[in-house]
């Protein structure tokens, strides 16, 4: 048991929050001993049998959990090759996976006695699930989100501001995902007393990488479940999209130390040789940002570049430092989807199962499509579908030349 | 020289009994050639210690007129080996003002660490401020910044307290920089009192210079906070005057160097009248 615990590839982070020479706590020290008390109170928290019922009974009920795991029978005939499942965290309340670290980070702020709650979102679909569990709990909420993002994810915006969060439009840098995180540091600094920040990927400063995938790890523990019931063995290889990597190690991490083929979908943009994508891994080099050491892109000169993805949600010029970590011991295979790709992925999922998934989910979809028919027809693949398409009709219309 | 020649610069101010002005200004801010001419006026305006920023794409603790500055150093070109020849140019003619790197880790980490710190001994370099290194991550460049005579200058903020404090001067060296302020450059303006309340209390742990900033616009300002500091450090207020003397495309006027020099003048006056 011991010669187990040695070789697991779940025993990360360590005490400093670095998962091999990445993580880590490169934040301002003014966030600092709040930083320590997060890690403190999530500690507790993790250990606290009440907080886990608490967890759980609001991912049943609020959320609708658990989610199918739903044999996508028409997709694997079409592509003619291994048996495909959709694991469905797009029929989770708000539409994404998000939620369910929403669910967990909001608990820890009420723990820590905090009165306000800051998000930053790139897709929406983070500051939604934030929006919403700040209306479950009536707590004030402020979303950063870019210009840009809050151009072609109009109707998530309109939801946040139902929900009755602020949404503010963040302008400086390339007015995305990244920028948000900038301004939503620079909002905790200044309100380090009474705010929470509920980062919404598996990146950050430690703890918030443990974290953000403790609380999406409910993915792959009910996928385990799932896939022995349905076939009474696990899986041969499992997908998912990454833009920090919150649903993709919620749903690897689990299995990670089983004799499974893991791949991760990076967003190509227009692809990695152009100076237009999102993947990190597949272009990008280690260096810091954002509280963490981790795969980033950027100039040789160590400025960070701006990403490009069809998909909001994926447009981040790093990844989570878990994942950095798994790519460069090979543990998890990077993969790189372009946008192309990724539109013909939507529609064809859209039209054979009559599931329409998140441009971001899309990308994992891409890579079925290649992957499925060079497999065996014994061979079981499980993909994450991390979230709706509803909010990217508009975006995929302007994409396909429609007027709507 | 590295951290002695900040040294020496606090052992002289005790001596003339008064506080230090340290001045921020972004380097390559607007361009190479103005940015240099202004920091090569400095020393004789009334900066006693001299912050040079090193432009960064995401500038996280700092505030608009701060980022801005990162822009538009970066939109001309700027880059650390950029930098760090502009204090080579500086040194040329100016061998006793302590000159102190301040930004983000990842263009120094991009660089190379022991490349950056033999690169930054070699043309003049005595500190750096690293906003995003915190005491948890002291072996990223603390320490070997340290053993290669470099000062390493930490911040302590209103949310430290003194069991943090001596956890952050374990391997914080030339002076503590405290920020005055819970949070970002340029923003809200600091009451006094809370900071004069802090650095007594910091002084009972330690005597390493404490100098204060975020905030502080004005020579009024600058005054009062230099009745009982042993620095004052000014910012964002000299960067604005800098971007209000920039035409529509951020090209230097014909009084920009001559307008920021005679502000820091000011300054230098403000402070060395506080103790009076
Ligand atoms: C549906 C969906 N999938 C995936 C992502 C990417 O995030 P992560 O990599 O953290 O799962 C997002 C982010 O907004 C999303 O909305």
């Amino acid at each position: 048991m011991n010669d187990k615990k040695v070789n697991s590839y779940r025993t990360g982070p360590d005490e400093d929050g670095h998962f091999g020479i990445y993580g880590g706590r490169y934040v301002a020290e003014t966030l600092m001993p709040l930083i320590l008390d997060v890690e403190k109170t999530y500690k507790q928290a993790k250990n606290d049998p009440a907080f886990k019922q608490e967890f759980h009974a609001l991912l049943k009920e609020f959320v609708g959990r658990p989610n199918p795991l739903y044999f996508a029978k028409r997709m694997t005939e079409h592509l003619g090759g291994a048996k495909i499942y959709f694991k469905r965290e797009e029929l989770n309340h708000t539409g994404a996976h998000k939620i369910n670290n929403c669910i967990g980070q909001i608990l820890l702020a009420r723990r820590m006695g905090k009165t306000r709650i800051i998000a930053e979102t790139g897709a929406g679909q983070h500051g939604v699930a934030t929006a919403t569990v700040c209306a479950l709990f009536g707590m004030p909420c402020v979303i950063y989100m870019g210009a840009k993002d809050i151009e072609r994810q109009k109707p998530n915006v309109f939801r946040m501001k139902l929900l009755g969060a602020k949404v503010i439009p963040v302008t400086s840098g390339s007015e995305s995902l990244k920028d948000s995180m900038n301004e939503a540091l620079r909002d905790w600094v200044t309100n380090v007393e009474d705010t929470f920040y509920i980062i919404g990927t598996a990146a950050g400063p430690h703890p918030y990488p443990e974290l953000v995938r403790d609380f999406q790890c409910v993915i792959g523990d009910e996928t385990r479940v799932q896939i022995l019931e349905k076939e009474g063995r696990l899986p041969d290889s499992l997908v998912a999209c990454v833009g920090g990597g919150s649903n993709a190690i919620g749903l690897f991490h689990p299995f990670l130390d089983d004799d499974i083929d893991i791949y991760a979908v990076e967003a190509a943009g227009h692809g990695v040789n152009t100076d237009k994508h999102a993947a990190s891994l597949s272009g990008g080099a280690p260096g810091v940002l954002h509280g963490n050491r981790t795969y980033l892109l950027m100039n040789e000169d160590g400025q960070i570049n701006e990403a490009h993805s069809i998909s909001a949600g994926l447009d981040y010029p790093g990844i989570g430092p878990e994942h950095s970590h798994l790519h460069d011991i090979g543990r998890v295979k990077y993969v790189p989807i372009d946008d192309q790709e990724a539109l013909e992925a939507f529609q064809l999922c859209t039209r054979l199962e009559g599931i329409i998934p998140a441009l971001e989910s899309a990308h994992a979809i891409a890579y079925v499509m290649k992957l499925a028919p060079t497999l065996p027809k014994d061979h079981i693949m499980v993909m994450g579908l991390s979230g709706r398409g509803d909010k990217d009709i508009f975006t995929v219309a302007d994409a396909l030349g429609e007027d709507i | 020289m590295g951290i002695e020649r900040i040294e020496k610069r606090f052992a002289q101010l005790k001596n003339q009994g008064r506080a230090g002005l340290i001045t921020f200004t972004t380097a390559g801010d607007p361009d190479y050639e103005n940015s240099l001419s202004i920091l090569k006026g400095l020393p004789k305006a009334g900066a006693d210690i001299i912050e040079l920023g090193m432009p960064f794409s995401d500038p996280m603790a700092d505030g608009p007129s701060i980022q801005a500055a990162s822009i538009r150093a970066l939109k001309n070109k700027m880059t650390l080996s950029k930098t760090l020849k502009m204090v080579q140019e500086f040194r040329a003619e100016d061998n006793d003002t302590p000159i102190i790197l301040m930004g983000y880790y990842n263009p120094v980490y991009i660089y190379g660490v022991d490349r950056f710190l033999k690169d930054a001994l070699n043309v003049g370099i005595d500190g750096l401020i690293i906003v995003d290194l915190p005491p948890e991550e002291d072996s990223e460049l603390a320490i070997p910044a340290k053993e290669a005579g470099l000062a390493m200058i930490h911040l302590a903020t209103p949310t430290t307290n003194k069991t943090r404090l001596r956890h952050i001067l374990e391997n914080g060296s030339g002076f503590l920089y405290y920020v005055t302020i819970a949070g970002i450059t340029g923003t809200a303006k600091p009451d006094l009192t809370p900071v004069k309340n802090a650095l007594d209390d910091f002084r009972s742990v330690s005597n390493i210079p404490m100098a204060v900033g975020f905030g502080i616009k004005s020579p009024e300002d600058a005054a009062r906070f230099a009745e009982f500091a042993d620095a004052v450090v000014v910012g964002s207020a000299i960067v604005d005057i800098i971007k209000n003397n920039l035409n529509q495309e951020n090209v230097a006027n014909s009084g920009l160097r001559g307008r920021v020099l005679s502000f820091v003048e000011e300054l230098a006056q403000g402070i060395k009248g506080a103790r009076k």
